[in-house]
């Protein structure tokens, strides 16, 4: 999985490797790379299709730029075209006179209900007054669900049981709103499958009764080829304004993204990154290009890592970390710099093949243990930090005293450090070092 | 199988014209050419069987259709069928029949469909005659308490639960004392979605799965994996690291009744050699059969 697209192809360029202009040749040759990487990450075939004609127009005679190498330019232009069709950020409409009404729609299981809350959150958060509309009678408890959320963020709920139709709750929301100033309206509704008749004239009906302003497509970002179809027909059915990519934290590449985009032209909103009510994300274009690209989401963790560290600091640990110099001593140090970046579980998922390496290190070492963690390197004597081969029993007793942690602890944390070394050892020795090295450019 | 529920013929017939009607229209009186070849990789991808596989079951049928001289489009049509149906052809694995307690195991990624799934389920034992408890091990998901509790009331079975938030294991462990109490066949625990790239969880997830084994011999006697037949490549994933932690034994293919084929259960079932258990095709308690390769592949032929 470290084996990005860019590596295939310069391995193809290799062969033909000379400057000038990029011959047809050398186009389909990284061509066929490329759209063996869309396929793989989901984006729809026919979808694949004209997204390499376009490319293919484009690049072949293309003048290879002095800087890069006719792999970087072929990729260059791939990854600009992705970008385009992605398309920009958009943020939800609130322009009008309030209500505000924003309608989540999708299929079952995609994560309207869970999304809802986390955008209710963020619009509070943006100074909004939102009112959130339970509004699927059919999944066993959907209604409760909302409601706990609502209540656990303080947001208040509409619900009128599961025996009101749905258009009618909808309404009802919609009046109460008025009374009661609420300015944004959003409405959970059930999810259903794209060729249910039935349901989705319940979804009209709802529409022309409620005018939303933006009406969003929930979709999972591990959807397969099928994105197409049920983004269009949900498209024609109900109109949409805009798109919400969901489980986008796990290692889905998220092809489906640009299907529906080049389906329904709709910008897309947010992206759910996790099951907590704030894992609700703006979406990047380009780093969303990367992955499904599978060139891994290093920019964001790029980011990240050049906002909050020290980069000549960030660059020395790179180094000793690869060269598995990385002592107890540094790692100290570190755990003040990394904590500046939030969760490491989050920093990890960013990293290409993380999941592959997820077993290994356990993301605990730095979030819920960072603070135990630093207790007991604290505790340790410079010489222990710089040779934890010394730490014995009695050293280690005398440790898990001054961190007011156990014996198993310091025990704990030392294997994990071992693990750690040799993992990370290894990543710098095999193909992984490109991309890992790079977090620390 | 196929014939139990109306909706289930429904929702195959649904694919059988889209897809393998696609297919079979394909091989219809006409000479096997690179276009017959193209049209049939992009019907396969189309069904989310994947890139590397199907460009491998093409590259095997060509090599059969040179070999064998075969002229007509028909016999390729017959080839493809048994290609397709060596792949999941796996050894069929049942629960422990005659155990005294049968614990069954529901894992799978958010929103997936494993709480339906496991009301379908309980359903489908009860009418072999089975005694049904279930376990509400998702503490984790708002209101996943309640909801299997509704599927409980509706199925007409025991739901053994804690509190929101409490600790799975000590439900795994609670519902197998109440089973055991009850004189319960049949065991079956609901756990939260999770994704498999978090690591936490599925610790977590060996947690519980530790507590059914130290608990019941040789338990869990299934662990059944719920996948989403619109999921696309990411399933194999999924399932490789399910696999992994918690030793899934076989899938279970939830919302079969869309327009997603499912295709990439094949990969899955060259890969990892995991058998589809069953299918579920709709919302409703019998939206649901039990899998059977050569009836499924047969029947999406016909
Ligand atoms: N159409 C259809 N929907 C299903 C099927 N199985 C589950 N669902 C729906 O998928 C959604 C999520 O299901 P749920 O069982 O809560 O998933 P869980 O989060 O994995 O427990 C619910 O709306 C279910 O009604 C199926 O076979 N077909
Ligand atoms: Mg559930």
């Amino acid at each position: 999985m470290f084996e990005s697209l860019t590596e295939k192809l310069q391995g193809i360029f290799d062969k033909l490797a000379r400057r000038g202009k990029l011959t047809e040749e050398d186009v389909d040759a990284g061509l066929r790379e490329v759209r063996l990487a869309l396929l793989e990450a989901d984006v729809s075939y026919k979808v694949v299709k004209d997204f390499i004609a376009r490319v293919k127009e484009r690049a072949v005679g293309a003048e290879v730029m002095r800087s890069l190498t006719p792999a970087q330019q072929v990729i260059k232009i791939v990854h600009e075209e992705l970008i385009a069709t992605l398309g920009e950020p958009s943020k939800v409409d609130l322009s009008g006179t309030p209500p505000h009404v924003i309608m989540l729609v999708g299929l079952q299981g995609s994560g309207k209900t869970t999304t809802a809350a986390k955008l209710a959150l963020r619009l509070r958060k943006a100074g909004q007054r939102p009112l959130l509309v339970a509004a699927d009678t059919y999944r066993p408890a959907a209604v409760t669900q909302l409601e706990i959320l609502g209540r656990q963020l303080d947001i208040p709920v509409h619900s009128e049981g599961v025996e009101v139709p749905p258009p009618t709750i909808c309404v009802n929301a919609l009046k109460r709103a008025e009374a009661a100033a609420y300015n944004v309206v959003i409405m959970d509704t059930a999810g259903r499958l794209h060729i249910d008749d039935e349901m989705m004239s319940e979804l009209e009906h709802i529409k022309r009764l409620t005018r939303p302003r933006e009406v969003l497509l929930v979709a999972d970002a591990m959807t397969g080829q099928d994105a197409v179809r049920v983004a269009s027909d949900f498209h024609q059915r109900v109109g949409l304004t805009g798109l919400i990519l969901t489980k986008v934290d796990g290692d889905a590449r998220g092809g489906a993204a640009i299907s529906i985009r080049a389906v329904t032209g709709v910008p897309i909103k947010f992206l759910g990154v996790g099951e907590k009510t704030d894992a609700l994300e703006p979406f990047h274009p380009d780093r969303l290009a990367s992955r499904i690209l599978g060139m891994g989401d290093v920019l964001s963790l790029i980011e990240k890592a050049q906002a909050e560290m020290d980069e000549t600091q960030a660059m020395a640990m790179g180094q000793k970390l690869l060269q598995g110099e990385f002592n107890l001593e540094d790692f100290l140090a570190q755990l003040h710099q990394v904590k500046k970046l939030g969760p490491l579980s989050q920093l990890l998922e960013m990293i290409p093949g993380y999941s592959n390496i997820s077993k290994e290190i356990s993301p605990e070492l730095t979030d819920k243990q960072m603070k135990r963690v630093e207790a007991i390197i604290s505790s340790m004597t410079r010489e222990e930090r710089l040779n934890p081969l010394i730490i014995n029993a009695s050293r280690k007793r005398r440790i898990a005293r001054g961190s007011g942690t156990t014996v198993q602890d310091v025990n704990m944390l030392l294997s994990q450090f071992r693990q750690m070394q040799r993992m990370v050892k290894r990543l710098g020795q095999g193909r992984g070092r490109r991309g890992l090295m790079s977090l620390f450019r | 199988m196929f014939g139990r529920s109306k909706k289930i013929s429904e929702g195959l017939t649904r694919t059988r014209q889209s897809f393998f009607g696609r297919i079979s229209g394909l091989f219809g009186a006409r000479e096997i050419n690179e276009e017959l070849w193209e049209e049939l990789e992009e019907l396969l991808i189309l069904a989310d069987v994947g890139i590397t596989p199907t460009v491998e079951i093409v590259e095997r049928l060509r090599e059969r259709v040179r070999r064998e001289r075969v002229r007509d489009a028909q016999t390729v049509r017959e080839m493809l069928k048994e290609e397709l149906r060596a792949i999941l052809l796996s050894p069929r694995q049942s629960a422990a029949d005659g155990q005294l307690l049968t614990v069954i195991l529901v894992v799978g990624a958010n929103g997936s469909g494993k709480t339906t799934s496991i009301a379908k389920l309980a359903r489908f034992y009860q009418q072999q005659g089975k005694r049904v408890i279930l376990g509400a091990a998702d503490t984790f998901r708002a209101a996943a308490i309640d909801q299997l509790k509704i599927w409980g009331q509706r199925v007409g079975c025991d739901v053994i639960s804690h509190q929101p938030g409490a600790d799975p294991g000590a439900v795994v462990y609670d519902a197998i004392q109440a089973a055991r109490a009850r004189q319960a066949d049949v065991l079956i625990v609901d756990t939260a979605g999770r994704l498999h790239t978090k690591y936490n969880l599925m610790q977590e997830l060996k947690k519980v799965r530790g507590v059914a084994a130290k608990n019941v011999h040789l338990a869990p006697h299934e662990t059944l994996l719920v996948l989403d037949a619109t999921t696309g490549q990411n399933a194999l994933s999924q399932a490789r690291h399910f696999k992994d932690s918690v030793e899934v034994t076989g899938i279970i293919l939830a919302k079969l009744d869309g327009t997603a084929k499912g295709g990439v259960v094949f990969a899955i079932a060259r890969e990892l050699g995991l058998p589809i258990r069953y299918v579920g095709t709709g919302e409703g308690l019998d939206d649901w059969a039990e899998f059977d390769a050569d009836v499924f592949v047969n029947s999406l032929f016909d």
